[in-house]
């Protein structure tokens, strides 16, 4: 410390002048008033809830929910409780969306490929679909289907049959239904065993070429496995696997797997809905690979399948995976238009029926926006980790 | 042939030939796009078979034998489509349950948006800036005097009268405008150095982003009321609003925030260098440049909110979708549901997809060396 009165320490900058202080009062601003703002709606929906006699707390999940569900993956009936309820309309949310996933995504490949053929007629007619679909509100299609497709389906008497075996009629879709016998297991075993060994296949191939620079037909002895292996536990255990057919009796099918109408109109609306992004998500993927790396390759002498095989396709990969996981999302999420037709999803039986018979808004909504954050985020965890694994490492 | 090839010729002094008649014109034409070899002459052949199987029973249908004039289920005898239903309904679909002798605020509210949307898009008009301004707040304000009523010797009309498709473009431009400030903050928000202010954007980013609107809808028209001190009640037409407005803040949010980390770092650091407080460089630097570049994504943000304005249905406000479902539940017109879709889908594919065109043109005229 020096003595020198000239020394004089700068003048002490005004607190409001220094960006590190300031920023400090900013958030502390912001942070009183989001709490300010959450205990004012605590507050008055505690009032709220009280003046109405509406009970809170998670505890009505335990009380029997009394009416019955149109389509149940697992036991259910009236005297299951509110809990269930909730299980059942999930596990219905997980299954539209899964079988509208795997539509959506084989229409989308055929018409993004489509969309890119050399052939006129074919590309403009991937370009029709694409722009009729993509611009027409999805609930407004899958009440077109459900409303005014459906009613134009024959009576359960004049069934569309296809090979005798699959019906379709104003009822909803009759499909066949596996029936296992004892011994099934060991074709499951078989195709466990055929699954693993591909894997050690592969790795075994890629060592090889590595190594030696020969390559092994990987994928036709694969195929051989995967279709083989099982197929001769099945013949061994003695064919364990029989089809129940569904059969007209008086009114209506009986047997088989009934697929009801609301299933069909909503999976069919989002599938095609969905597939019309898929496409141009499919078309831009293949698009962004450059003319240059195609030539490159065939400059090496690899052959048109491989070039796609090896060159095309993953570098398009890295632009279509991501999207194409956030139109599954998308999907997923859409797939809580169900209430309009009355398929009971997640949203129709917790967020509608259990809602107005519990009136426990602030619960059941909560819920039910938790299951679909919680299905988003997951996914976008899981985006973000394979972004990070195929990002081109650049020098 | 072989005489010509014989034929020597001094250097530059060949003749130009005229390439063979089978690679130019119509033929070629169809030669190299429809039958450069055996499948794709059989794709040609699928695809017309696909256009013959489509277009011709829908043309019979809709058009050639449908029915267009009289007032009553009657006249529809041909077994086409039955256009009267649509014709009867038109007024209906359009405005709602307005008085009709009060449609001319309607359709003056029409005018001024029709003339706002061109200042605001035809790249020729100037002072784009004051039409920036006039739609985000003028405008506004007028729409609601002049559909609400009330003032000026307006008579009130309720917002339970308000429908049709006047009501889809009172949600979609009343989400959009009401979402966009709040989007840009929330952009700003999550780009900012402080941690908390930070946080609190990506929360709500993230929670509006990961669920359905139709939940947001439920918890707006739910759970808002249970939020609010007693006696505060807003018409269920604002709760939808609001349900729509914060839900699509999110989106525009990340659009805008898009277009924030386009920028340069050196703009920024330049802002800075002059010594420009936060919202000067923001307002005066960086937004301006973000922006202009967003603008595509923002138009394809709102044609997907547009499209999901039909889901206020489920909460009951009768937008064109839900008035349409309604009169279809009319025991005089039952079993025309056919027709009464494919008019709603034709009006809002014609939105749009002119929305997403017009996307496309400002994208190609916005692309300005932007790009690193």
């Amino acid at each position: 410390m020096s003595d020198n009165p000239d020394d004089k320490a700068p003048a002490p900058t005004l607190f409001w002048r220094d960006p590190r202080k300031r920023g400090w009062l900013v958030q502390a601003f912001v942070l009183a008033a989001v709490v300010g703002l959450f205990a004012f709606i605590f507050d008055n929906t505690l009032h709220n809830l009280e003046k109405r006699g509406i009970s809170t707390g998670f505890g009505f999940l335990q009380n029997e929910a009394g009416f019955g569900i149109l389509q149940t993956l697992i036991d259910y009936d009236e005297t299951h409780t509110f809990g269930r309820t909730f299980l059942v309309g999930l596990l219905n949310t997980l299954l539209v969306s899964a079988i509208g996933i795997v539509i959506a995504t084989v229409l989308g490949l055929v018409i993004g490929v489509a969309r890119l053929s050399g052939n006129w007629i074919i590309s403009r007619l991937a370009g029709v679909y694409i722009e009729i679909f993509r611009n027409i509100p999805l609930l407004l299609q899958i009440l077109f289907w459900y409303f005014a497709m459906l009613p134009l389906l024959p009576h359960p008497r004049q069934s569309l049959a296809f090979w005798e075996s699959v019906f379709l009629n104003k009822r909803g879709l009759y499909l066949p239904g596996p029936v296992t016998e004892s011994g099934f297991g060991w074709v499951l075993a078989a195709l466990a065993v055929a699954i693993l060994g591909v894997l050690l296949l592969w790795r075994w191939a890629r060592r090889r070429q590595d190594g030696t620079g020969r390559t092994f037909p990987v994928f036709w002895t694969s195929a051989a496995m995967l279709v083989g292996l099982p197929l001769l536990a099945f013949g061994l255990a003695g064919m364990p696997l029989s089809w129940d057919y569904p059969a007209l009796k008086g009114f209506n099918f009986r047997g088989g797997i009934t697929v009801i109408p609301e299933l069909v109109a909503l999976a069919l609306a989002l599938a095609i809905y969905t597939a019309a992004y898929i496409a141009e998500i499919v078309r831009s993927g293949i698009q962004s690979v450059s003319h240059g790396q195609t030539e490159a390759a065939y400059a090496l002498g690899l052959k048109p399948g491989t070039t796609l095989r090896l060159v095309i396709i993953p570098q398009a990969m890295r632009v279509i995976i991501p999207q194409l996981t956030s139109q599954y999302l998308n999907l997923t999420k859409n797939s809580s238009l169900a209430p309009a037709i009355g398929y009971p999803d997640l949203v129709a039986v917790f967020a509608g029926t259990t809602l107005n018979q519990t009136g426990q808004a602030v619960e059941i909504i909560g819920i039910t926006m938790g299951v679909y954050l919680t299905i988003s985020l997951t996914i976008s965890a899981f985006m973000n980790w394979y972004n990070r694994r195929v990002a081109l490492v650049e020098r | 042939m072989a005489r010509l090839s014989r034929q020597q010729y001094a250097p530059g002094d060949h003749p130009d030939w005229e390439p063979p008649a089978s690679s130019v014109g119509v033929l070629g034409w169809l030669r190299a796009n429809l039958f450069s070899s055996w499948f794709n002459s059989a794709l040609t052949f699928l695809g017309l078979y696909i256009i013959y199987l489509v277009v011709v029973p829908l043309l019979d249908w809709a058009i050639l034998r449908a029915d267009w004039s009289g007032d009553s289920r009657e006249a529809c005898s041909s077994g086409g489509a039955c256009w009267v239903f649509v014709r009867i309904r038109f007024e209906q679909f359009m405005y709602g349950l307005y008085p009709s002798s009060e449609y001319w605020r309607i359709n003056l509210v029409a005018g001024l948006m029709v003339a706002t949307m061109a200042w605001l898009t035809v790249p020729r008009i100037p002072y784009k800036r004051y039409g920036v301004v006039f739609a985000l707040f003028f405008f506004p304000v007028i729409t609601a005097q002049l559909i609400g009523g009330g003032n000026f010797g307006l008579s009130e009309v309720e917002t339970t009268r308000w429908g049709g498709l006047t009501l889809t473009l009172i949600l979609a431009a009343a989400g959009i405008v009401a979402a966009f400030p709040l989007g840009i903050l929330l952009a700003l928000g999550r780009r900012s150095q402080m941690p908390i202010v930070r946080a609190f954007s990506v929360a709500y980013i993230e929670l509006w982003r990961g669920v359905p609107l139709i939940t947001v809808l439920f918890m707006s028209s739910v759970m808002l009321p249970l939020f609010l001190p007693e006696g505060v009640n807003f018409d269920k037409l604002l709760r939808a609003l609001i349900g729509i407005t914060l839900f699509q803040a999110a989106y525009i949010a990340e659009v805008v925030r898009g277009g924030l980390q386009a920028i340069p770092q050196g703009q920024y650091e330049a802002a800075d260098a002059l010594g420009l407080s936060y919202w000067k460089k923001m307002g005066l630097v960086i937004l301006p440049q973000a922006l202009k570049m967003v603008i595509p994504g923002i138009v394809n943000t709102f044609n997907e909110l547009f499209k999901d304005t039909t889901l206020v249905l489920i909460i009951g406000l009768l937008d064109l979708l839900a008035i349409i479902q309604a009169a279809l539940e009319d025991p005089k017109w039952l079993g025309y549901s056919i027709e009464g879709y494919l008019f709603a889908a034709t009006v809002f594919w014609i939105f749009c997809f002119g929305m997403s065109r017009y996307s496309l043109a400002i994208e190609r005229r916005l692309h300005t060396g932007h790009r690193r």
